[in-house]
Protein backbone atom coordinates (compact mmCIF):
# COMPACT_ATOMS: atom_id res chain seq x y z
CA UNK A 1 0.00 0.00 0.00
CA UNK A 2 1.36 3.43 -0.90
CA UNK A 3 1.66 6.20 1.65
CA UNK A 4 -1.08 8.13 -0.16
CA UNK A 5 -3.38 5.11 0.07
CA UNK A 6 -2.65 4.84 3.78
CA UNK A 7 -3.46 8.53 4.29
CA UNK A 8 -6.75 8.05 2.43
CA UNK A 9 -7.66 5.01 4.52
CA UNK A 10 -6.74 6.74 7.76
CA UNK A 11 -8.84 9.79 6.93
CA UNK A 12 -11.77 7.72 5.71
CA UNK A 13 -11.74 5.64 8.90
CA UNK A 14 -11.94 8.90 10.88
CA UNK A 15 -14.87 10.13 8.77
CA UNK A 16 -12.82 12.98 7.33
CA UNK A 17 -13.22 14.02 3.70
CA UNK A 18 -9.68 14.22 2.29
CA UNK A 19 -10.61 17.25 0.19
CA UNK A 20 -11.29 19.15 3.45
CA UNK A 21 -7.82 18.67 4.88
CA UNK A 22 -5.41 18.15 1.99
CA UNK A 23 -5.50 21.68 0.55
CA UNK A 24 -2.40 23.87 0.38
CA UNK A 25 -3.86 26.29 2.91
CA UNK A 26 -4.41 23.60 5.56
CA UNK A 27 -1.51 22.56 7.75
CA UNK A 28 -1.53 18.87 8.65
CA UNK A 29 0.23 16.01 10.32
CA UNK A 30 -0.82 12.40 9.71
CA UNK A 31 0.68 9.60 11.74
CA UNK A 32 0.03 5.88 11.37
CA UNK A 33 1.46 3.83 14.22
CA UNK A 34 4.95 5.35 14.54
CA UNK A 35 5.31 6.68 11.00
CA UNK A 36 4.60 10.15 9.70
CA UNK A 37 2.64 9.49 6.50
CA UNK A 38 1.71 13.06 5.69
CA UNK A 39 2.61 16.58 6.74
CA UNK A 40 2.32 20.11 5.52
CA UNK A 41 2.93 23.46 7.19
CA UNK A 42 1.77 26.98 6.55
CA UNK A 43 3.70 30.22 7.21
CA UNK A 44 4.20 30.93 10.91
CA UNK A 45 3.80 27.28 11.91
CA UNK A 46 6.81 25.08 12.60
CA UNK A 47 6.54 21.34 13.08
CA UNK A 48 9.47 19.08 13.90
CA UNK A 49 8.71 15.38 14.21
CA UNK A 50 10.86 12.57 15.50
CA UNK A 51 9.77 9.00 14.79
CA UNK A 52 10.33 6.65 17.72
CA UNK A 53 9.94 2.88 18.11
CA UNK A 54 6.54 3.22 19.83
CA UNK A 55 5.22 6.43 18.27
CA UNK A 56 6.33 9.96 17.51
CA UNK A 57 7.47 13.10 19.28
CA UNK A 58 6.47 16.40 17.73
CA UNK A 59 7.37 19.95 18.55
CA UNK A 60 4.82 22.40 17.22
CA UNK A 61 5.38 26.14 17.39
CA UNK A 62 3.12 28.96 16.26
CA UNK A 63 5.26 32.05 15.95
CA UNK A 64 4.64 35.35 17.69
CA UNK A 65 1.65 37.27 16.36
CA UNK A 66 0.78 34.65 13.73
CA UNK A 67 -2.91 33.84 13.18
CA UNK A 68 -3.40 30.58 11.37
CA UNK A 69 -6.62 30.96 9.45
CA UNK A 70 -7.70 27.35 8.98
CA UNK A 71 -7.54 24.71 11.71
CA UNK A 72 -4.44 22.59 11.64
CA UNK A 73 -5.50 19.01 11.02
CA UNK A 74 -3.87 16.12 12.83
CA UNK A 75 -4.75 12.50 12.34
CA UNK A 76 -3.32 9.77 14.54
CA UNK A 77 -4.29 6.18 13.99
CA UNK A 78 -3.60 2.50 14.13
CA UNK A 79 -5.41 0.53 11.46
CA UNK A 80 -4.34 -3.02 12.43
CA UNK A 81 -6.09 -4.87 15.26
CA UNK A 82 -3.11 -4.61 17.60
CA UNK A 83 -0.54 -1.94 18.32
CA UNK A 84 0.86 0.80 20.49
CA UNK A 85 0.99 4.44 19.57
CA UNK A 86 2.65 6.91 21.91
CA UNK A 87 2.36 10.54 20.86
CA UNK A 88 4.55 13.08 22.62
CA UNK A 89 3.63 16.66 21.85
CA UNK A 90 5.37 19.89 22.77
CA UNK A 91 3.06 22.68 21.65
CA UNK A 92 4.10 26.29 22.02
CA UNK A 93 1.86 29.17 21.14
CA UNK A 94 4.02 32.26 21.09
CA UNK A 95 2.85 35.70 22.22
CA UNK A 96 -0.39 36.94 20.62
CA UNK A 97 -0.57 34.00 18.23
CA UNK A 98 -3.81 32.26 17.36
CA UNK A 99 -4.41 28.73 16.08
CA UNK A 100 -6.82 25.83 16.28
CA UNK A 101 -6.01 22.16 15.95
CA UNK A 102 -8.56 19.55 14.93
CA UNK A 103 -7.21 16.11 15.80
CA UNK A 104 -8.80 12.83 14.75
CA UNK A 105 -7.65 9.68 16.51
CA UNK A 106 -8.85 6.57 14.74
CA UNK A 107 -8.62 2.92 15.73
CA UNK A 108 -11.39 1.31 13.69
CA UNK A 109 -10.26 -2.32 13.92
CA UNK A 110 -8.74 -2.32 17.37
CA UNK A 111 -8.74 -5.49 19.39
CA UNK A 112 -5.73 -4.62 21.51
CA UNK A 113 -4.48 -1.10 20.81
CA UNK A 114 -2.99 1.37 23.27
CA UNK A 115 -2.93 5.05 22.36
CA UNK A 116 -0.99 7.29 24.73
CA UNK A 117 -0.48 11.01 24.50
CA UNK A 118 1.85 13.10 26.62
CA UNK A 119 1.52 16.77 25.85
CA UNK A 120 3.20 19.85 27.20
CA UNK A 121 1.28 22.88 26.03
CA UNK A 122 2.39 26.46 26.58
CA UNK A 123 0.20 29.37 25.58
CA UNK A 124 2.12 32.63 25.80
CA UNK A 125 0.67 36.02 26.85
CA UNK A 126 -2.28 37.08 24.70
CA UNK A 127 -2.24 33.91 22.59
CA UNK A 128 -5.31 31.82 21.77
CA UNK A 129 -5.21 28.07 21.27
CA UNK A 130 -8.14 25.76 20.50
CA UNK A 131 -7.72 21.99 20.45
CA UNK A 132 -10.52 19.64 19.43
CA UNK A 133 -9.83 15.93 19.65
CA UNK A 134 -12.30 13.48 18.13
CA UNK A 135 -11.87 9.75 18.60
CA UNK A 136 -13.26 7.13 16.26
CA UNK A 137 -13.13 3.61 17.62
CA UNK A 138 -14.34 0.26 16.34
CA UNK A 139 -17.11 -1.89 17.76
CA UNK A 140 -14.88 -4.19 19.79
CA UNK A 141 -13.79 -1.78 22.49
CA UNK A 142 -10.24 -3.02 22.33
CA UNK A 143 -8.62 0.39 22.78
CA UNK A 144 -6.92 1.85 25.81
CA UNK A 145 -6.61 5.64 25.53
CA UNK A 146 -4.34 7.49 27.95
CA UNK A 147 -4.08 11.20 27.18
CA UNK A 148 -1.99 13.29 29.58
CA UNK A 149 -1.44 16.99 29.22
CA UNK A 150 0.11 19.77 31.22
CA UNK A 151 -1.01 23.17 30.06
CA UNK A 152 0.46 26.53 31.05
CA UNK A 153 -1.61 29.61 30.28
CA UNK A 154 0.28 32.84 30.60
CA UNK A 155 -1.33 36.25 31.12
CA UNK A 156 -4.41 36.85 28.96
CA UNK A 157 -3.92 33.55 27.17
CA UNK A 158 -7.00 31.61 26.09
CA UNK A 159 -7.27 27.86 25.71
CA UNK A 160 -10.33 25.92 24.69
CA UNK A 161 -10.31 22.16 24.35
CA UNK A 162 -12.87 19.50 23.58
CA UNK A 163 -12.32 15.78 23.86
CA UNK A 164 -14.96 13.70 22.11
CA UNK A 165 -15.32 9.93 22.12
CA UNK A 166 -18.79 9.05 20.97
CA UNK A 167 -18.23 6.98 17.84
CA UNK A 168 -17.59 3.31 18.46
CA UNK A 169 -16.79 1.64 21.76
CA UNK A 170 -14.59 3.49 24.23
CA UNK A 171 -12.75 0.47 25.56
CA UNK A 172 -10.79 2.14 28.32
CA UNK A 173 -9.95 5.78 28.72
CA UNK A 174 -7.88 7.40 31.42
CA UNK A 175 -7.64 11.12 30.73
CA UNK A 176 -5.56 13.39 32.91
CA UNK A 177 -5.16 17.09 32.14
CA UNK A 178 -3.63 19.71 34.45
CA UNK A 179 -3.70 23.43 33.68
CA UNK A 180 -2.02 26.38 35.39
CA UNK A 181 -3.71 29.68 34.68
CA UNK A 182 -2.00 33.06 35.05
CA UNK A 183 -3.76 36.41 35.41
CA UNK A 184 -6.70 37.14 33.07
CA UNK A 185 -6.29 33.85 31.26
CA UNK A 186 -9.30 31.78 30.20
CA UNK A 187 -9.66 28.01 30.11
CA UNK A 188 -12.60 26.00 28.73
CA UNK A 189 -12.28 22.25 28.93
CA UNK A 190 -15.04 19.91 27.75
CA UNK A 191 -15.05 16.14 27.59
CA UNK A 192 -17.88 14.25 25.89
CA UNK A 193 -17.79 10.49 26.11
CA UNK A 194 -20.37 7.78 25.46
CA UNK A 195 -19.67 4.35 26.93
CA UNK A 196 -21.35 0.99 26.50
CA UNK A 197 -20.56 -2.69 26.98
CA UNK A 198 -17.88 -2.92 29.67
CA UNK A 199 -16.19 0.37 28.76
CA UNK A 200 -14.26 2.05 31.57
CA UNK A 201 -13.93 5.84 31.65
CA UNK A 202 -11.79 7.89 34.01
CA UNK A 203 -11.50 11.65 33.60
CA UNK A 204 -9.27 13.85 35.72
CA UNK A 205 -9.21 17.51 34.86
CA UNK A 206 -7.41 19.87 37.19
CA UNK A 207 -7.12 23.61 36.91
CA UNK A 208 -5.17 25.98 39.13
CA UNK A 209 -6.37 29.56 38.90
CA UNK A 210 -3.17 31.18 40.12
CA UNK A 211 -3.50 34.64 38.60
CA UNK A 212 -5.92 37.47 39.23
CA UNK A 213 -9.16 37.27 37.25
CA UNK A 214 -8.21 33.95 35.69
CA UNK A 215 -11.30 32.01 34.65
CA UNK A 216 -12.04 28.37 33.95
CA UNK A 217 -14.90 26.01 33.14
CA UNK A 218 -14.41 22.26 33.34
CA UNK A 219 -17.30 20.35 31.85
CA UNK A 220 -17.83 16.62 31.43
CA UNK A 221 -20.83 15.11 29.66
CA UNK A 222 -20.95 11.33 29.90
CA UNK A 223 -23.54 8.78 28.79
CA UNK A 224 -23.30 5.21 30.02
CA UNK A 225 -25.20 2.18 28.80
CA UNK A 226 -25.14 -1.54 29.50
CA UNK A 227 -22.27 -2.21 31.96
CA UNK A 228 -20.12 0.83 31.24
CA UNK A 229 -18.68 2.80 34.14
CA UNK A 230 -17.26 6.29 34.56
CA UNK A 231 -15.42 8.20 37.24
CA UNK A 232 -14.96 11.94 36.85
CA UNK A 233 -12.60 13.83 39.16
CA UNK A 234 -12.63 17.50 38.21
CA UNK A 235 -10.76 19.96 40.38
CA UNK A 236 -10.43 23.73 40.39
CA UNK A 237 -8.27 25.59 42.86
CA UNK A 238 -8.43 29.39 43.02
CA UNK A 239 -5.83 31.43 44.84
CA UNK A 240 -6.07 34.96 43.43
CA UNK A 241 -8.42 37.89 43.56
CA UNK A 242 -11.21 37.80 40.95
CA UNK A 243 -10.51 34.22 39.92
CA UNK A 244 -13.70 32.50 38.75
CA UNK A 245 -14.26 28.83 38.08
CA UNK A 246 -17.05 26.35 37.47
CA UNK A 247 -17.02 22.57 37.43
CA UNK A 248 -19.92 20.89 35.66
CA UNK A 249 -20.50 17.16 35.31
CA UNK A 250 -23.53 15.56 33.69
CA UNK A 251 -23.87 11.82 33.41
CA UNK A 252 -26.79 9.83 32.04
CA UNK A 253 -26.88 6.25 33.20
CA UNK A 254 -28.85 3.51 31.46
CA UNK A 255 -28.95 -0.24 32.09
CA UNK A 256 -26.31 -1.34 34.60
CA UNK A 257 -24.05 1.64 34.01
CA UNK A 258 -22.15 3.00 36.99
CA UNK A 259 -21.28 6.67 37.35
CA UNK A 260 -19.27 8.59 39.91
CA UNK A 261 -18.50 12.31 39.95
CA UNK A 262 -16.15 13.96 42.42
CA UNK A 263 -15.99 17.71 41.85
CA UNK A 264 -13.36 19.34 44.05
CA UNK A 265 -13.21 23.08 44.53
CA UNK A 266 -10.59 24.77 46.65
CA UNK A 267 -10.52 28.51 47.23
CA UNK A 268 -7.59 30.21 48.94
CA UNK A 269 -8.46 33.84 48.37
CA UNK A 270 -11.52 35.78 49.62
CA UNK A 271 -11.91 37.44 46.23
CA UNK A 272 -12.11 34.18 44.31
CA UNK A 273 -15.27 32.24 43.54
CA UNK A 274 -15.69 28.68 42.31
CA UNK A 275 -18.90 26.73 41.84
CA UNK A 276 -19.70 23.15 40.94
CA UNK A 277 -22.65 21.22 39.66
CA UNK A 278 -23.06 17.50 39.13
CA UNK A 279 -26.12 15.73 37.80
CA UNK A 280 -26.09 11.97 37.53
CA UNK A 281 -29.04 9.80 36.80
CA UNK A 282 -31.36 8.31 34.31
CA UNK A 283 -32.84 10.25 31.44
CA UNK A 284 -34.97 13.18 32.60
CA UNK A 285 -38.57 11.97 32.66
CA UNK A 286 -40.02 15.18 31.25
CA UNK A 287 -37.60 15.16 28.32
CA UNK A 288 -38.42 11.51 27.73
CA UNK A 289 -42.19 11.94 27.88
CA UNK A 290 -42.02 14.97 25.61
CA UNK A 291 -40.35 12.90 22.89
CA UNK A 292 -42.67 9.95 23.56
CA UNK A 293 -45.62 12.28 23.06
CA UNK A 294 -44.26 13.01 19.58
CA UNK A 295 -44.46 9.31 18.80
CA UNK A 296 -40.83 8.23 19.33
CA UNK A 297 -40.26 4.83 20.92
CA UNK A 298 -38.56 4.85 24.30
CA UNK A 299 -35.28 3.58 22.82
CA UNK A 300 -35.28 6.25 20.10
CA UNK A 301 -36.16 8.96 22.61
CA UNK A 302 -33.31 7.95 24.95
CA UNK A 303 -30.89 7.85 21.99
CA UNK A 304 -31.91 11.35 20.98
CA UNK A 305 -31.51 12.76 24.50
CA UNK A 306 -28.06 11.18 24.82
CA UNK A 307 -27.12 12.43 21.36
CA UNK A 308 -28.01 15.92 22.55
CA UNK A 309 -25.96 15.62 25.73
CA UNK A 310 -22.93 14.44 23.77
CA UNK A 311 -23.36 16.73 20.77
CA UNK B 1 -69.58 12.23 17.60
CA UNK B 2 -66.59 12.79 19.86
CA UNK B 3 -63.14 11.97 18.54
CA UNK B 4 -61.91 11.90 22.11
CA UNK B 5 -64.32 10.57 24.70
CA UNK B 6 -63.95 10.17 28.42
CA UNK B 7 -66.46 8.09 30.28
CA UNK B 8 -66.76 8.21 34.03
CA UNK B 9 -63.03 8.83 34.47
CA UNK B 10 -61.77 8.87 38.03
CA UNK B 11 -58.21 9.33 39.23
CA UNK B 12 -56.80 9.54 42.72
CA UNK B 13 -53.37 10.95 43.43
CA UNK B 14 -51.86 10.57 46.88
CA UNK B 15 -55.17 9.26 48.18
CA UNK B 16 -57.04 12.36 47.01
CA UNK B 17 -59.62 12.23 44.23
CA UNK B 18 -58.50 14.62 41.48
CA UNK B 19 -60.82 13.51 38.68
CA UNK B 20 -64.30 12.55 39.87
CA UNK B 21 -66.28 10.42 37.47
CA UNK B 22 -65.66 12.77 34.60
CA UNK B 23 -67.54 12.26 31.33
CA UNK B 24 -66.80 14.46 28.33
CA UNK B 25 -66.77 14.33 24.50
CA UNK B 26 -64.46 16.44 22.33
CA UNK B 27 -65.71 16.83 18.77
CA UNK B 28 -63.43 16.17 15.86
CA UNK B 29 -61.83 19.20 14.19
CA UNK B 30 -63.08 21.68 16.77
CA UNK B 31 -61.22 23.94 19.19
CA UNK B 32 -62.37 23.26 22.74
CA UNK B 33 -61.47 25.06 25.93
CA UNK B 34 -61.33 23.44 29.32
CA UNK B 35 -61.51 26.29 31.82
CA UNK B 36 -61.49 26.26 35.57
CA UNK B 37 -59.69 27.56 38.62
CA UNK B 38 -56.24 26.43 39.69
CA UNK B 39 -56.41 22.95 41.16
CA UNK B 40 -59.61 22.00 39.33
CA UNK B 41 -57.88 19.02 37.74
CA UNK B 42 -57.41 20.40 34.21
CA UNK B 43 -53.74 19.53 33.80
CA UNK B 44 -54.29 16.20 35.52
CA UNK B 45 -56.97 15.45 32.96
CA UNK B 46 -54.57 16.29 30.10
CA UNK B 47 -51.85 14.13 31.63
CA UNK B 48 -54.28 11.25 32.09
CA UNK B 49 -55.47 11.47 28.48
CA UNK B 50 -51.84 11.43 27.29
CA UNK B 51 -51.06 8.56 29.67
CA UNK B 52 -48.11 10.19 31.41
CA UNK B 53 -46.30 8.36 34.15
CA UNK B 54 -48.23 8.66 37.43
CA UNK B 55 -51.51 9.49 35.67
CA UNK B 56 -52.28 6.18 34.00
CA UNK B 57 -54.06 4.40 36.83
CA UNK B 58 -57.55 5.61 36.05
CA UNK B 59 -61.01 4.14 36.47
CA UNK B 60 -63.41 4.63 33.59
CA UNK B 61 -62.51 4.69 29.92
CA UNK B 62 -60.75 7.07 27.56
CA UNK B 63 -61.42 6.45 23.85
CA UNK B 64 -59.77 8.01 20.83
CA UNK B 65 -61.50 7.54 17.48
CA UNK B 66 -63.67 4.93 19.18
CA UNK B 67 -60.73 2.83 20.43
CA UNK B 68 -59.81 2.64 24.13
CA UNK B 69 -56.54 4.30 25.14
CA UNK B 70 -56.40 2.75 28.62
CA UNK B 71 -53.30 0.61 28.92
CA UNK B 72 -51.50 2.21 25.99
CA UNK B 73 -48.13 3.89 26.55
CA UNK B 74 -47.49 7.56 25.77
CA UNK B 75 -45.78 6.80 22.47
CA UNK B 76 -48.56 4.42 21.40
CA UNK B 77 -51.11 7.15 22.05
CA UNK B 78 -48.94 9.63 20.12
CA UNK B 79 -48.64 7.29 17.17
CA UNK B 80 -52.46 7.20 17.05
CA UNK B 81 -52.37 10.96 16.55
CA UNK B 82 -52.68 12.40 20.05
CA UNK B 83 -50.13 14.76 21.58
CA UNK B 84 -49.60 17.25 24.39
CA UNK B 85 -48.04 20.71 24.53
CA UNK B 86 -46.62 21.10 28.02
CA UNK B 87 -47.30 24.16 30.19
CA UNK B 88 -43.56 24.35 30.88
CA UNK B 89 -41.78 22.58 28.04
CA UNK B 90 -38.63 20.59 28.74
CA UNK B 91 -35.21 21.84 27.71
CA UNK B 92 -32.68 19.52 26.15
CA UNK B 93 -28.99 20.21 26.49
CA UNK B 94 -27.30 20.08 23.11
CA UNK B 95 -30.32 18.79 21.20
CA UNK B 96 -30.60 20.66 17.91
CA UNK B 97 -33.73 22.44 16.79
CA UNK B 98 -34.08 20.21 13.75
CA UNK B 99 -33.74 17.01 15.77
CA UNK B 100 -36.34 18.16 18.28
CA UNK B 101 -38.90 19.83 16.06
CA UNK B 102 -38.88 17.10 13.45
CA UNK B 103 -38.66 14.22 15.95
CA UNK B 104 -42.26 13.17 15.33
CA UNK B 105 -42.62 14.53 11.79
CA UNK B 106 -43.08 12.45 8.66
CA UNK B 107 -41.45 15.17 6.56
CA UNK B 108 -37.98 15.66 8.07
CA UNK B 109 -36.71 18.15 5.52
CA UNK B 110 -35.11 21.48 6.35
CA UNK B 111 -37.88 23.13 4.36
CA UNK B 112 -40.44 21.68 6.77
CA UNK B 113 -38.40 22.85 9.75
CA UNK B 114 -38.28 26.37 8.38
CA UNK B 115 -41.99 26.36 7.58
CA UNK B 116 -43.11 25.40 11.09
CA UNK B 117 -40.67 27.84 12.72
CA UNK B 118 -42.12 30.60 10.57
CA UNK B 119 -45.65 29.50 11.54
CA UNK B 120 -44.87 30.22 15.20
CA UNK B 121 -43.22 33.54 14.34
CA UNK B 122 -39.59 32.47 14.80
CA UNK B 123 -37.07 33.46 12.13
CA UNK B 124 -35.70 30.21 10.66
CA UNK B 125 -32.37 31.93 9.93
CA UNK B 126 -31.91 32.66 13.62
CA UNK B 127 -33.37 29.50 15.14
CA UNK B 128 -32.83 26.55 12.79
CA UNK B 129 -29.34 25.79 14.05
CA UNK B 130 -29.82 26.53 17.74
CA UNK B 131 -30.19 24.00 20.52
CA UNK B 132 -33.42 23.49 22.49
CA UNK B 133 -31.65 24.35 25.72
CA UNK B 134 -31.64 26.83 28.55
CA UNK B 135 -30.45 29.67 26.32
CA UNK B 136 -34.03 29.97 25.07
CA UNK B 137 -36.54 32.12 26.91
CA UNK B 138 -39.74 30.58 28.22
CA UNK B 139 -41.72 32.16 25.39
CA UNK B 140 -39.31 30.92 22.72
CA UNK B 141 -39.36 27.43 24.17
CA UNK B 142 -43.17 27.46 24.16
CA UNK B 143 -43.30 28.43 20.49
CA UNK B 144 -40.74 25.75 19.61
CA UNK B 145 -42.92 23.21 21.39
CA UNK B 146 -45.79 24.26 19.15
CA UNK B 147 -43.58 24.13 16.06
CA UNK B 148 -42.77 20.50 16.88
CA UNK B 149 -46.48 19.77 17.22
CA UNK B 150 -47.26 21.46 13.90
CA UNK B 151 -44.53 19.34 12.28
CA UNK B 152 -46.06 16.19 13.74
CA UNK B 153 -49.46 16.90 12.13
CA UNK B 154 -51.44 15.30 14.97
CA UNK B 155 -55.13 14.49 14.95
CA UNK B 156 -55.67 15.93 18.42
CA UNK B 157 -53.62 18.27 20.62
CA UNK B 158 -53.91 18.96 24.32
CA UNK B 159 -52.45 22.43 24.96
CA UNK B 160 -51.81 23.04 28.63
CA UNK B 161 -51.86 26.75 29.49
CA UNK B 162 -50.62 27.88 26.06
CA UNK B 163 -50.22 31.49 27.22
CA UNK B 164 -48.16 30.92 30.35
CA UNK B 165 -44.79 32.64 30.12
CA UNK B 166 -45.75 34.28 26.83
CA UNK B 167 -45.75 38.02 26.14
CA UNK B 168 -48.63 39.66 24.30
CA UNK B 169 -46.84 39.85 20.94
CA UNK B 170 -45.86 36.19 21.04
CA UNK B 171 -49.39 35.20 22.03
CA UNK B 172 -50.62 36.15 18.55
CA UNK B 173 -48.19 33.62 17.08
CA UNK B 174 -49.48 30.97 19.47
CA UNK B 175 -53.01 31.68 18.29
CA UNK B 176 -51.91 31.57 14.65
CA UNK B 177 -50.39 28.16 15.25
CA UNK B 178 -53.61 27.06 16.87
CA UNK B 179 -55.57 28.14 13.80
CA UNK B 180 -53.08 26.28 11.60
CA UNK B 181 -53.67 23.11 13.58
CA UNK B 182 -57.41 23.52 13.17
CA UNK B 183 -57.00 24.21 9.45
CA UNK B 184 -55.14 20.90 9.21
CA UNK B 185 -58.19 19.21 10.72
CA UNK B 186 -56.79 18.69 14.20
CA UNK B 187 -58.95 18.70 17.30
CA UNK B 188 -57.54 21.18 19.81
CA UNK B 189 -58.18 21.15 23.55
CA UNK B 190 -57.04 24.31 25.31
CA UNK B 191 -56.48 24.00 29.03
CA UNK B 192 -56.61 27.44 30.54
CA UNK B 193 -57.84 29.90 33.07
CA UNK B 194 -57.24 32.81 30.73
CA UNK B 195 -60.10 34.66 29.07
CA UNK B 196 -57.86 35.55 26.09
CA UNK B 197 -57.18 31.89 25.41
CA UNK B 198 -60.79 30.92 26.04
CA UNK B 199 -61.88 33.27 23.23
CA UNK B 200 -59.95 31.18 20.71
CA UNK B 201 -62.22 28.20 21.34
CA UNK B 202 -65.52 27.23 19.73
CA UNK B 203 -66.87 25.37 22.77
CA UNK B 204 -66.02 25.50 26.42
CA UNK B 205 -66.20 23.16 29.37
CA UNK B 206 -66.12 24.48 32.92
CA UNK B 207 -64.23 22.28 35.32
CA UNK B 208 -64.22 22.38 39.08
CA UNK B 209 -63.28 19.81 41.69
CA UNK B 210 -62.39 17.19 39.11
CA UNK B 211 -65.77 17.40 37.41
CA UNK B 212 -67.25 19.07 34.35
CA UNK B 213 -69.86 21.29 35.88
CA UNK B 214 -71.04 23.02 32.72
CA UNK B 215 -70.46 23.21 29.00
CA UNK B 216 -71.63 25.39 26.18
CA UNK B 217 -70.81 28.50 24.17
CA UNK B 218 -67.57 30.24 25.04
CA UNK B 219 -69.37 33.50 25.93
CA UNK B 220 -71.66 31.85 28.45
CA UNK B 221 -69.00 29.74 30.14
CA UNK B 222 -66.54 32.64 30.04
CA UNK B 223 -68.99 35.03 31.65
CA UNK B 224 -69.78 32.60 34.42
CA UNK B 225 -66.09 31.86 35.04
CA UNK B 226 -65.24 35.56 35.15
CA UNK B 227 -68.15 36.54 37.40
CA UNK B 228 -68.29 33.59 39.73
CA UNK B 229 -65.24 31.32 39.61
CA UNK B 230 -62.51 33.95 39.83
CA UNK B 231 -64.14 35.46 42.88
CA UNK B 232 -65.22 32.15 44.40
CA UNK B 233 -63.83 31.42 47.85
CA UNK B 234 -64.99 27.79 47.70
CA UNK B 235 -62.01 26.86 45.56
CA UNK B 236 -62.75 23.56 43.91
CA UNK B 237 -65.56 22.86 46.33
CA UNK B 238 -68.75 23.73 44.42
CA UNK B 239 -71.62 23.98 46.86
CA UNK B 240 -74.17 22.19 44.71
CA UNK B 241 -71.91 20.08 42.55
CA UNK B 242 -72.79 22.28 39.58
CA UNK B 243 -74.13 25.63 38.49
CA UNK B 244 -77.68 26.58 37.82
Amino acid sequence: MTTDDLVQRLLESAGVKPSHVLGEDVARLQVHENKVIGSHVVPGLEVVVDERPDGIAAQIVVRKGVHIAKPVHMCFGVLPERGLQHIVLDIRMEEASNASILAHCTFPNAVDVTHKMDAEITVAPGATYNYFERHVHGKEGGVLVEPRAHVTLHEKARYRTEFELIRGRVGGIDLDYVTDCAAHSVLEMLARVGGRGDDRITIRETCHLNGEYARAVLQSNIALRENASAEVFNTITASANGARGHVDCKEIVQGNGLAKAVPIVEVNHPGAHVTHEAAIGSVDSKQLETLLSRGLSEDDAVDLIIEGLLS
Amino acid sequence: MGVLELENVTLELGGKPILNGLTIDFWAGHVHALIGPNGAGKSTLANAIMGLSGYRDIEGEIRFEGEPLNGLSVDERARRGLTLAWQEPARFEGLGMRQFILAGAKDKSRKRLEAVLAQVGLDPNKYSDRAVDKTLSGGERKRIELASILAMEPKAVLMDEPDSGIDVAALDHIFEALRALKANGATVILITHSMAVLKQAEHAFLMCCGQIIDKGPVEKIGAYFKDKCIACDHVNQPLNGGIE
